[in-house]
C-alpha cells in the first residue's frame, strides 16, 4: 500500500516504530502532489525545500530519541487565509498578490510550531472564501479527484481535493456558510466545522466574523478528533475564542452511542434535496439506529428562511471587512496611480477583486447603507434569531440532529457559474449551522450511481463536538468505505 | 413577469463610490441585474412578522466585552509593518495624493 492511502494516526504509528521516516513520508506527499497536481490543481503554492528539510530534521532528532510533536512530521496543506510567517498568503485573490504574512496564525503556531505537523503549501480556494465550487480563485478552478470534469466543492476546494486524492494527509479549512462540509461532501473526506468560538481565529482572514470558523478537512474521523484537540481552547488574541474545556476528543470516540437520541429534521430532506442522497443518508441512519441510537423526528420550520439570512449577513460583514484592502500597506496597488487617493483605490479594487467578490461587496453595502439597514441587515440579524431558537427548541428534544450536507453530489464545472443565485442555494443544510454557531461534521456516507460521494452531517449542540465526533466515528467504523480511494487520475 | 427594479443604475454608481470599486460599463449592467434577482429573492424574509423579536449579533450566550491589562507586549517591528508595502519613505506608508490637484 502506498503511504498516501494510510490515514494520519497509522503514519504517526510507523514513524514512532521507526518503520518509516518522516523524509520518506514527506517525498511520497510530494511525489504524489507532482504526479497529480497538474491534472486537480489542489495546491497554488508549494513549499517543497523547506518542508525536506524539516522531516531531515525530525528525523535526527527521532533517531536521538527527541521529541518532534504530537504530530510527528505529518504533511499539512494550508488553505490560502490562513497566515504563515513569511509563506505567500493571497487568498486567492489578486488584490493579494505578494503579501506574505509577518505572523502566524493561532492554529499554525500550534499544529506546525508546537505539535511538529509539517506544512507542504497552500491550497486553492474561492476567492476571500466567497464561493461553493472554488471555480472563484483568481489562479483558476481546482478539479474533484473523483471526477474531474466536476467542482470540489467550496469554498475549501483545495484542501478537500488534496486530502481526498493523497496529496497530504492533513489541511486545514475555514467554515463561513459550509465551505469545509461542502467540499469535503464533494470530495468524499471528513470536515468538521467546530462551534464558533471554540478555535482562535487569530491570522484567519477575516470574510464574515460573525459566522468565520476555521476547522480541519482529513481522511478520518479520528485525525479530525486529533487535531481539533491540538486547536481547541482559549486564545487572549481572538476575543471570541472561548474558554471552555477541551475533551481529549480522540479518547471519546469508541465509546457506545446506546440511547443517544438522534433528531432527524423534516425540512433538510426537502424537496430540493437529490433522491440518491436521501436514500443513502437514511441507510446510515438505520445504522445508526442498529448500533443502538433512538431517532426522532424534530423540525427547524425556519429552514427556508435561512439562505437569504445568511447571504444578508455574510455579504454585510464582508463589504465592511474587504475595504482594508486598498494596496497601500500590502497587496497589489494599480500601476496606474492618476489622480487623487480615492481614484486610485478604486481602480486598485476594481482590478483586484473578482466578479463575485465585487458581487457581494456591492449587496452588502447596499444593505448597510442609509434608508436601507433596518430593512435588510437588522431583519437578517432577527430572523437569524428565529433559526437559532429553532436550533434551541430541536435540542430539547435530541442530542444530535442528523441530515444530509449537501443536496446533491458534486456538479460539473461550470454548471452554475453564471448563476450566483443557484449556486447559493447549495448553502441550504449547511449555512443554518454557522447561523446559529453549531459544530457539526460530515462523513462519507455512501455513492451515487455516478459514483461520487455523499455527505452525511452530524449537528451538535454548543461546543459539544466530543458527541459529535463519536457519532461520526462510530458511523465510519459501520459503513467502512472511509478507506475507499479515488480511481486514477488521468 | 417582469421583475421589479430595486436597484437603479444610479444607485450602482453610487454605491460603487461608498464601496470604492471603480466598475466598467459591461460590468455595471451585469452587476445590476444579478444585484436585482438576488434582492428579490432576498425580500423573502419580509413574510415573517418580525417586530417583537431582537436581533443576535452574538451568537454564543454570555460573551460580554472582553479586557485585558493594559500591559505593553510583544509586536512587529517597523521594519515588519512596512515590509509589505509598494511604496514607503522615511519609515511611513506612502498614499497616493489626498488633496485634489
Amino acid at each position: 500500500m502506498e503511504l498516501y492511502n494510510y490515514m494520519g494516526y497509522e503514519l504517526i504509528e510507523k514513524i514512532i516504530n521507526k518503520e518509516i521516516t518522516v523524509s520518506d513520508l514527506i517525498q511520497s506527499t510530494f511525489d504524489r502532489i507532482e504526479a497529480t497536481d497538474n491534472l486537480l490543481h489542489s495546491f497554488i503554492n508549494l513549499s517543497k525545500d523547506k518542508a525536506l528539510k524539516k522531516a531531515k530534521e525530525y528525523d535526527i532528532k527521532i533517531q536521538k530519541g527527541k521529541k518532534v510533536g504530537k504530530l510527528c512530521g505529518l504533511p499539512l496543506a494550508n488553505k490560502d487565509l490562513i497566515c504563515l510567517k513569511g509563506f505567500p498568503t493571497t487568498c486567492c485573490s489578486k488584490i493579494l498578490k505578494g503579501y506574505h504574512p509577518p505572523y502566524n496564525a493561532f492554529v499554525i503556531e500550534r499544529l506546525v510550531e508546537q505539535e511538529g505537523a509539517i506544512h507542504i503549501g497552500n491550497t486553492n480556494m474561492d476567492e476571500f472564501a466567497m464561493g461553493s465550487s472554488t471555480e472563484n480563485s483568481c489562479y483558476g478552478p481546482t478539479f474533484n479527484p473523483w471526477d474531474i470534469s466536476r467542482v470540489p466543492g467550496g469554498s475549501s476546494g483545495g484542501s478537500a481535493a488534496s486530502i481526498a486524492s493523497g496529496q497530504t494527509i492533513l489541511a486545514l479549512g475555514s467554515d463561513t456558510g459550509g465551505s469545509i462540509r461542502c467540499p469535503a461532501s464533494f470530495c468524499g473526506v471528513v470536515g468538521l466545522k467546530p462551534t464558533y468560538g471554540r478555535i482562535s481565529r487569530y491570522g484567519l482572514v477575516a470574510f464574515a466574523n460573525s459566522l468565520d470558523q476555521i476547522g480541519s478537512i482529513t481522511k478520518c474521523v479520528y485525525d479530525s478528533a486529533l487535531l481539533l484537540e491540538i486547536m481547541a481552547g482559549k486564545d487572549p488574541l481572538d476575543s471570541t475564542s472561548v474558554n471552555i474545556k477541551v475533551d481529549k476528543y480522540t479518547a471519546e470516540l469508541k465509546k457506545s452511542i446506546d440511547k443517544k437520541i438522534l433528531g432527524v429534521p423534516e425540512e433538510f430532506f426537502g424537496e430540493g434535496v437529490n433522491n440518491e442522497v436521501k436514500s443513502s443518508v437514511k441507510n446510515s441512519i438505520k445504522k445508526l439506529e442498529s448500533l443502538g441510537g433512538t431517532t426522532v423526528e424534530v423540525t427547524i420550520p425556519h429552514l427556508e428562511y435561512t439562505v437569504a439570512t445568511y447571504y444578508l449577513l455574510c455579504m454585510s460583514e464582508a463589504s465592511s471587512n474587504l475595504a482594508r484592502y486598498d494596496g497601500l500597506r500590502y497587496g497589489k496597488m494599480s500601476q496606474n496611480l492618476k489622480g487623487d487617493v480615492y481614484d486610485v483605490f478604486s481602480r486598485t479594487r476594481n482590478e483586484g477583486l473578482g466578479t463575485e467578490v465585487k458581487r457581494r461587496i456591492f449587496l452588502g453595502t447596499y444593505a448597510l447603507s442609509a434608508g436601507y439597514y433596518d430593512m435588510y441587515y437588522i431583519k437578517a440579524l432577527k430572523v437569524r434569531t428565529l433559526i437559532k431558537k429553532d436550533f434551541q427548541e430541536a435540542y430539547k428534544k435530541c442530542d444530535f440532529i442528523i441530515c444530509p450536507t449537501m443536496p446533491s453530489t458534486a456538479f460539473k464545472i461550470g454548471e452554475k457559474v453564471d448563476d450566483p443565485l443557484q449556486m447559493y442555494m447549495d448553502d441550504v443544510l449547511t449555512c443554518p449551522v454557522n447561523l446559529a454557531g453549531l459544530p457539526a461534521i460530515t462523513i462519507p456516507c455512501g455513492f451515487d450511481s455516478n459514483d461520487l460521494p455523499i455527505g452525511f452531517q452530524i449537528i451538535g449542540n454548543y461546543f459539544d463536538e466530543k458527541g459529535i465526533l463519536n457519532i461520526g466515528y462510530q458511523l465510519e467504523q459501520e459503513l467502512n468505505i472511509y478507506r475507499k480511494t479515488v480511481p486514477a487520475i488521468k | 413577469m417582469e421583475k421589479k427594479e430595486i436597484i437603479s443604475r444610479e444607485k450602482i454608481e453610487h454605491l460603487a463610490r461608498l464601496a470604492l470599486i471603480d466598475l466598467s460599463e459591461e460590468e455595471k449592467v451585469n452587476i445590476s441585474k444579478q444585484l436585482n434577482n438576488i434582492l428579490d429573492y432576498f425580500q423573502k424574509l419580509n413574510e415573517l412578522d418580525t417586530s417583537n423579536i431582537k436581533p443576535t449579533r452574538h451568537v454564543i450566550d454570555g460573551l460580554k466585552n472582553v479586557f485585558r491589562e493594559d500591559i505593553p507586549g510583544k509586536s512587529l517591528t517597523q521594519e515588519e509593518a512596512l515590509k509589505n508595502a509598494r511604496e514607503k519613505q522615511d519609515g511611513f506608508f506612502k498614499a497616493p495624493r489626498i488633496i485634489k490637484e
